[in-house]
């Protein structure tokens, strides 16, 4: 790779050991994706929690920090696997929790503002059209891609991290325009009125396109979409289809037409998600046992809006006894939800609350699971859906109001 | 000795035992992560060891999390060898890298025209090639 005088001056070592390392390591990344030279970040979103990272990963950390490593750029967290506060009455290990605690000290350290969120781009920082940042997880990727139009890989923990210790990160993938065209288009003649209707349509588009470099136009929508629409959007096409970046005519930066998203071409695949194929896929859920006590409204964090939406559709009503409803959001979310008065009417309704943390990576999930002898897990999420499989749940994807019904009833809809 | 040439490659020589898939691979959905054994029911290589393998599978699977789970099996010395995909994705190579691990992507021809599970097999990422050994 090409490398600047800074860069060099970095790898002889003038900005201390913890950022030599870490922009040696980029090095190894950029030569095996060919990249030329580096691009520099001004924001880095990354992943470390003790579930994620073990404890190698957490001794690394307090290696680094010990190094002397700090964040040069604006750095974020993502969710979590506990909030300290449910830990005890969710089951989770003491000694799991302490080490926690350590790994976010040494975060701290480096400088890490550890927000704790996978809503960064709602919530945190917005990007403009075309700046180079450093992000993960997958879902944050997509929309700071597709949405601001800026530049990002999937970004994982130990990369994220290294960016926020060089300020840099190697240009390949969705950094290089090239990559940022569209390969094939989907028409939506759906009328999409509900956030599972956007995962279902990323589950379908993603599922059948798995790859890192597909990215899908999207065109012939009646309106224009949500924030929160776009989040499940591109949420569920992440996860689904390993995607990093989708267009919208009319809606998202780069695409002005079809043609300009496509950057030319002319000659691509064509599909349609219409009402029937939306149906069949919400109709498709195994119902497994019938059990209807686990209603999820987590991965991603709720925002302020579904936080409001979910109060409303819980306003006088209450989670069915021996039934379990759990939100995730994000601290600021949760701040100002209690203010609104949405946060006391989900509470007084028995849903709990949890901060900073998403659902599928809490921490003793599995056990979680075998203790209230779940079995089935309801969300209107594709995303979660699709990724807590290897938790041993069986999963259905239902609307936001069903999954509400759900909750209240504890009967299967 | 037969050959298999890789597009991109990362690491030292290796030499191993291979296990072939035919299926995906993600360290988070399908691996446990405290034996090294697949164990994501119905996973085509379910109850197979990857402990010190050579792994070829032909896709990665899963998110930004699998960042960290190669480093973690590293340190609990349950890590393959190598992993060899056929196409990979950036957290993987990342991953991988920061463990240590060998890894490449991209083979000709398909491992399976040349190769069987329990193969000895020696990777060489400097020469982008993997020969048969035995």
């Amino acid at each position: 790779m090409e490398l600047t005088r800074e860069e060099q001056s970095i790898l002889g070592g003038d900005r201390g050991e913890a950022a030599r390392r870490a922009l040696q390591y980029q090095i190894e990344v950029g030569r095996f994706w060919g990249a030329r030279r580096f691009v520099p970040v001004s924001n880095v979103h990354m992943m470390g929690d003790i579930e994620v990272m073990g404890d190698g990963g957490l001794a690394y950390l307090q290696e680094q920090a010990a190094r002397g490593a700090r964040c040069v750029v604006g750095t974020t967290t993502n969710a979590r696997c506990m909030d300290f506060a449910h830990c005890e009455h969710l089951g989770q290990d003491a000694v799991e929790a302490k080490k926690e605690r350590e790994l976010i000290a040494a975060l701290q350290r480096m400088d890490v503002a550890t927000t704790d969120t996978c809503i960064n781009y709602q919530t945190v920082y917005q990007p403009h059209l075309g700046e180079h940042v450093a992000w993960g997880d997958t879902g944050t990727v997509i929309y700071a891609n597709s949405v601001f139009g800026a530049r990002s890989n999937f970004e994982s923990g130990p990369a994220a991290l290294a960016a926020a210790l060089t300020g840099r990160t190697p240009e390949y993938g969705f950094h290089l325009s090239e990559n940022r065209r569209g390969t094939f288009s989907v028409e939506l003649k759906s009328a999409l009125n509900d956030l599972a209707d956007w995962g279902a349509v990323g589950k379908l588009v993603g599922e059948s396109h798995q790859n890192y470099y597909a990215v899908p136009v999207f065109h012939g929508y009646r309106r224009a979409p949500t924030a929160d629409e776009l989040k499940h959007l591109g949420a569920a096409l992440a996860s689904y289809g390993s995607m990093g970046m989708f267009h919208f005519v009319g809606v998202t930066p780069e695409a002005p037409s079809v043609e300009a998203a496509m950057g030319g071409v002319s000659s691509f695949e064509k599909i349609v998600i219409d009402e029937e194929r939306i149906e069949q896929t919400l109709n498709g859920y195994s119902l497994g046992d019938g059990d209807a006590r686990l209603v999820v409204f987590s991965g991603p964090q709720q925002s302020l809006f579904e936080m409001k939406q979910l109060a409303s559709l819980f306003r006088d009503r209450t989670v069915k006894a021996g039934s379990t409803c759990v939100v995730t959001t994000n601290s600021a979310v949760l701040r100002q939800a209690r203010d609104l008065g949405y946060a006391g009417t989900l509470e007084k309704a028995g849903v709990t609350i949890l901060q900073g943390v998403c659902f599928y990576i809490l921490q003793n999930l599995s056990p979680m699971r075998e203790k209230n002898r779940w079995t089935n897990m309801v969300s209107n999420s594709a995303k979660i859906v699709n990724i807590i499989g290897a938790h041993r749940f069986n999963t259905i994807l239902r609307r936001t109001k069903d999954c509400v019904d759900i909750a209240c009833s504890g009967v299967l809809i | 000795m037969k050959v298999i040439t890789v597009h991109r490659a990362f690491g030292p020589a290796v030499e191993g035992e291979a296990v072939l898939s035919e299926e995906g691979f993600s360290p988070r959905y399908d691996l446990d992560r405290w034996t090294g054994v697949i164990t994501k029911p119905g996973h085509k290589l379910e109850g197979t060891s990857i402990v010190d393998k050579i792994c070829f599978f032909p896709t990665a699977k899963g998110g930004i999390a699998a960042g960290w789970a190669f480093y973690d099996i590293k340190w609990k010395k349950i890590a393959p060898k190598a992993f060899i995909f056929g196409v990979t994705n950036p957290v993987m190579v990342q991953g991988a890298i920061f463990a240590g691990i060998p890894i490449t992507e991209g083979w000709s021809p398909h491992p399976r025209e040349v190769l069987k599970t329990g193969d000895r097999v020696r990777v060489d990422p400097a020469n982008r090639v993997i020969e048969l050994i035995r």
